[in-house]
């Protein structure tokens, strides 16, 4: 499990987060919803090890990551898809899933992970030697979460997957997270489409200016007059 | 054609040295959109190393020494000078890197007093004079192309086939996403200039074989030249790198056979002012596209 304390990042004199707080349970989906500039990507930035904390403790199954290097924090079973996917548009899908697998050096699982991938994204199998660049936006997201399972993490982070997909190729990629889930991987999902995360959430956080303001169940927040307003829009 | 052949081969073989040298400028600037302008001092410096190592030691162990303190020496250029300033603004890494070819020139010129060293023990073999066409050349003009294209062959291979060149493809595009699959981006970096220092070293090694001594500005010709190449080949693109520096070679030498010698270098020159104008990305250079 991961727990998160009082965390505290600036950058540039800004304060990004203003001490958060939260919890993310193994083999949940835990979603973190919020407005632009909420702090929602610092906060996976952070447990990634991209972004230096001024304070506070970042806490995995009883291990600090806190001043890790971004290695060790992958290979202690966390791994991240970035926002904006960040496929290596010049390599091929191939060497895009197996540039994930950087770190491990057991060939043979691997290979397994590998055909893992694969079965989950058929359509990355069929186009493996094409290069990443030429993909459409949701193979490359698909790329961009296959290339994270190919570190075989037990926390996997997916920083805003249905970002510029068309409606019908963002269901997908969610129904994707919840089997990636029920095969044993807890998830920690930030997004902006703050229904279907809500929807799919067993756990969901509410972060408003570097604070998290509200917490509860996917169907408590998806059912809040609050969330409603700020969130979903009026009608939904 | 029988009194231009001596000049292409030497072309050839003025182009592989140029290689050899300009492929560090071009894989430095992949990965750190650097224009490491101590690398031709890093060049001279081998030359220096080989005067003083092969008269103080056998060859067997001079030609290693070379490589192994010229390597060392790019590593910790990288490591003082550059790496401090990872998160700078390009312009200071630029200043850096002026600073280190300066020191480095400085350091030289202490050392050797500002006397150029002769290349009293030249290396073996490839310094013996050979018959070719009828004129009489050192064996290093047909060694140097065959080694170069061997070295260029071997790193390509490493880049598009082994683990490190799969990291250092993928930290030239994106440092961060690469950081985010485990790839450490210092040791990464570390090993661009590496190898850059390995094959000036080499193509040191061949260059000042064909020369009478070696001073501390030795190193400013070929090194200015080299990344003429690189430019003209598009710069961070490594075949463009090699593609590039044949071509300056040979222009070089045909213009001489032809009896223009003065304007060789002039010609070089030029031909950066007509690539920038015209072709700015250079023969084989990416395309700059801006994501929207």
């Amino acid at each position: 499990m991961l727990k998160i304390e009082n965390l505290h990042v600036s950058y540039g004199g800004i304060q990004a987060l203003r001490g958060i707080s939260l919890e993310v349970p193994d083999g949940k989906i835990v979603t973190l919803i919020g407005a632009n500039g909420a702090g929602k990507s610092t906060t996976l930035r952070t447990i990634s090890g991209l972004v230096k904390a001024s304070s506070g403790s970042i806490q995995w199954n009883g291990e600090e990551l806190l001043g890790k290097p971004i290695d060790q924090i992958i290979s202690a079973g966390i791994a991240m898809s970035p926002e904006g996917r960040r496929v290596f548009a010049d390599m091929t899908v191939l060497e895009n899933l197996r540039i994930g697998a950087y770190l491990r050096k057991d060939k043979a699982e691997i290979q397994k992970d590998l055909e893992w991938v694969y079965q989950l994204f058929p359509r990355l199998q069929e186009r493996s030697w094409q290069l990443a660049g030429t993909l459409s936006g949701g193979e490359q997201q698909m790329l961009a979460v296959g290339r994270a399972l190919m570190s075989r993490p037990r926390l996997m982070m997916l920083d805003e997957p249905s970002l510029g997909l068309a409606p019908l190729v963002v269901q997908d990629i969610f129904s994707i997270i919840r089997e990636i889930n029920r095969q044993g991987v807890t998830v920690l999902l930030v997004e902006q489409n703050a229904n279907m995360a809500l929807r799919c959430a067993d756990l969901a956080y509410v972060l408003e200016t570097g604070n998290i303001t509200m917490s509860g169940s996917g169907q408590e927040l998806l059912a809040d007059e609050r969330v409603k307003e700020a969130y979903l829009g009026k009608n939904s | 054609m029988q009194e231009i052949l001596p000049y292409l081969i030497n072309g050839i073989s003025v182009g592989g040295q140029y290689a050899l040298i300009a492929i560090g400028y071009t894989l430095v600037y992949g990965i750190l959109r650097l224009i490491n302008f101590a690398h031709g001092d890093v060049f001279m410096v081998a030359g220096l190393i080989m005067v003083y190592a092969t008269t103080a030691m056998p060859m067997y162990l001079a030609l290693p020494l070379v490589l192994v303190v010229t390597v060392l020496l790019g590593f910790l250029i990288e490591r003082v000078a550059y790496k401090p300033l990872r998160s700078a603004p390009r312009m200071s890494l630029m200043i850096s890197a002026i600073g280190v070819s300066y020191l480095i020139q400085n350091l030289a010129f202490y050392i050797t007093g500002g006397v150029p060293q002769p290349v009293t023990n030249p290396i073996p073999w490839i310094s013996e004079n050979v018959e070719l066409f009828g004129q009489s050349t050192k064996r290093v003009t047909l060694v140097t192309p065959v080694l170069t294209i061997l070295l260029v062959v071997a790193l390509v291979y490493l880049i598009n086939h082994t683990k490190i060149g799969m990291a250092m493809r993928a930290a030239a595009k994106d440092f961060e996403t690469a950081q985010l699959m485990g790839i450490k981006i210092n040791a990464v970096i570390s090993m661009t200039f590496v190898i850059g220092s390995f094959l000036a070293a080499v193509g040191a090694m061949l260059y000042f074989t064909n020369y009478p001594s070696v001073s501390i500005t030795s190193g400013g010709m070929p090194g200015l030249k080299a990344f003429v190449a690189a430019v003209f080949g598009g710069i961070g693109s490594i075949p463009g790198a090699v593609v590039g520096a044949f071509v300056i070679g040979l222009c070089e030498e045909i213009i001489k056979g032809l009896g223009y010698t003065t304007f060789s270098d002039a010609f070089t020159f030029a031909l950066l002012i007509v690539v920038l104008c015209v072709r700015p990305t250079g023969l084989f250079g990416e395309k700059v596209t801006d994501k929207v």
